[in-house]
């Protein structure tokens, strides 16, 4: 809830009760604007079109002046999914965890176990390690195994209307959406984890794969 | 041993976790370094579509959504997912009411209730580009007038939507342009 009262005059915290809408950004009561709230996820083609992306953000509608002191919770885990045969059920995890300034990942590799519960798998030779790039200054990269890492602040990529929609729902705004509409995330920032992953480590060619993220505490 | 630690200087950066775990007889320095990631995470949070739990899911089982597995999320939420889909939107109200998918009600919510992204590793990512439907999510993608048009935009939803003024918020862009390589997303605020 820290994080929303920065952000004043948009009547988040007015309508968010009521009906909440967002990309997940505060999605549900127990996450909600804590250190596991999970704000976006996307999977998308890299430069390198042999590649994958995968981002997660967390911890959204961070203003500038709270970005600074926004971490990355030690004890939360995030997690990269992704079901290559079709069942829903993860094959592969990639995971990133974060420890004395730096995030470290493991995978793609098969998890101990599927589900709600995990355990970091830190034997995994496929992975890498790369310092969280403290606000304000350039984005600290690291690469391993054709593999890229990243993890720090960034813009919330995220764009919609929110309060207009939260104003349509509620009843108040009959005309519907405004042209131009107003971006509500913008000017607020996010905690980003991105990866980027060779396809051959995922899927054979031609595959579509499922795949979602998540936050687990430990 | 003096080459060793040479290389283990070079790569820590990138691979500390990796030298501290594989640990051989070379690497004790590293292997007394290593963080301990041991015990058991449990799950709080999840995602694969963008609005899914946040738009679909009753306020009062929105934490239950979150702690349910992917394959387990069809059978104890599809009915809710369409229950709230018809109260939301008037292009479901009548028998046989289809989307611009030609997915009704029923159909519609069983894809959306499972909440994973499906991404097809070979074509060109998109949200919906007009020719590709869901084969990942890209930074750019305007996905909540992708969303708004299916809800809200019925049968012709892309062309002439059955209710114009709730199928596009007029956002169509982020406040800040992406970048071409890693980490694409931009500088924070």
């Amino acid at each position: 809830m820290k994080n929303l009262k920065t952000v004043i005059g948009i009547g988040v915290i007015a309508v968010a009760s009521f009906f909440v809408i967002a990309a997940d950004h505060i999605d549900a009561p127990a996450v909600k604007g804590g250190s596991s709230d999970i704000t976006d996820f996307y999977a998308f083609r890299g430069q390198n079109t042999d590649n994958m992306v995968f981002v997660a953000n967390i911890q959204g509608l961070l203003s500038p002046s709270a970005t600074s002191s926004a971490k990355f919770a030690e004890d939360v885990l995030i997690e990269f999914n992704i079901d290559n045969t079709g069942d829903n059920v993860e094959d592969l995890v990639i995971q990133a965890i974060s420890k004395n300034g730096k995030m470290y990942f493991f995978g793609p590799v098969a998890p101990a176990q599927t589900g709600l519960n995990s355990t970091i798998q830190y034997t995994s030779t496929i992975g890498g390690v790369v310092d969280i790039t403290p606000y304000g200054t350039n984005a600290k990269i690291s690469t391993n195994g054709g593999m890229s890492f990243f993890a720090g602040p960034r813009d919330d990529p995220f764009f919609f209307d929110f309060a207009q929609y939260s104003a349509i729902i509620a009843g108040t705004a009959t005309g519907g959406f405004n042209n131009p509409g107003a971006d509500t995330f913008a000017g607020t920032n996010v905690l980003s984890i991105v990866v980027e992953v060779p396809k051959s480590m995922i899927a054979g060619s031609g595959t579509t794969i499922n795949t979602w993220v998540e936050s687990k505490r430990k | 041993m003096k080459n060793i630690h040479k290389i283990k200087v070079l790569t820590v950066a990138v691979a500390v976790s990796l030298f501290a775990f594989n640990c051989s007889n070379d690497d004790d320095d590293n292997m007394n370094n290593a963080p301990d990631f041991s015990g058991t995470y449990s799950q709080e949070d999840q995602m694969g579509r963008p609005a899914i739990n946040t738009v679909f899911v009753s306020a009062a089982s929105k934490d239950m959504f979150n702690v349910t597995i992917p394959s387990a999320q069809g059978a104890a939420f599809q009915s809710m997912f369409q229950t709230n889909l018809k109260a939301l939107s008037p292009a479901y109200a009548n028998p046989g009411d289809k989307n611009a998918l030609g997915l009704d009600a029923a159909a519609f919510t069983g894809l959306l209730a499972t909440d994973v992204l499906t991404v097809a590793l070979d074509k060109p990512t998109t949200f919906y580009d007009g020719t590709n439907v869901l084969t990942g999510r890209n930074l750019a993608d305007d996905v909540i007038t992708v969303e708004l048009i299916l809800i809200f935009g019925g049968e012709t939803g892309l062309t002439m939507s059955e209710n114009p003024t709730l199928s596009n918020d007029n956002v169509n862009a982020n406040d800040k342009p992406f970048l071409p390589s890693f980490p694409y997303l931009a500088s924070p605020w």
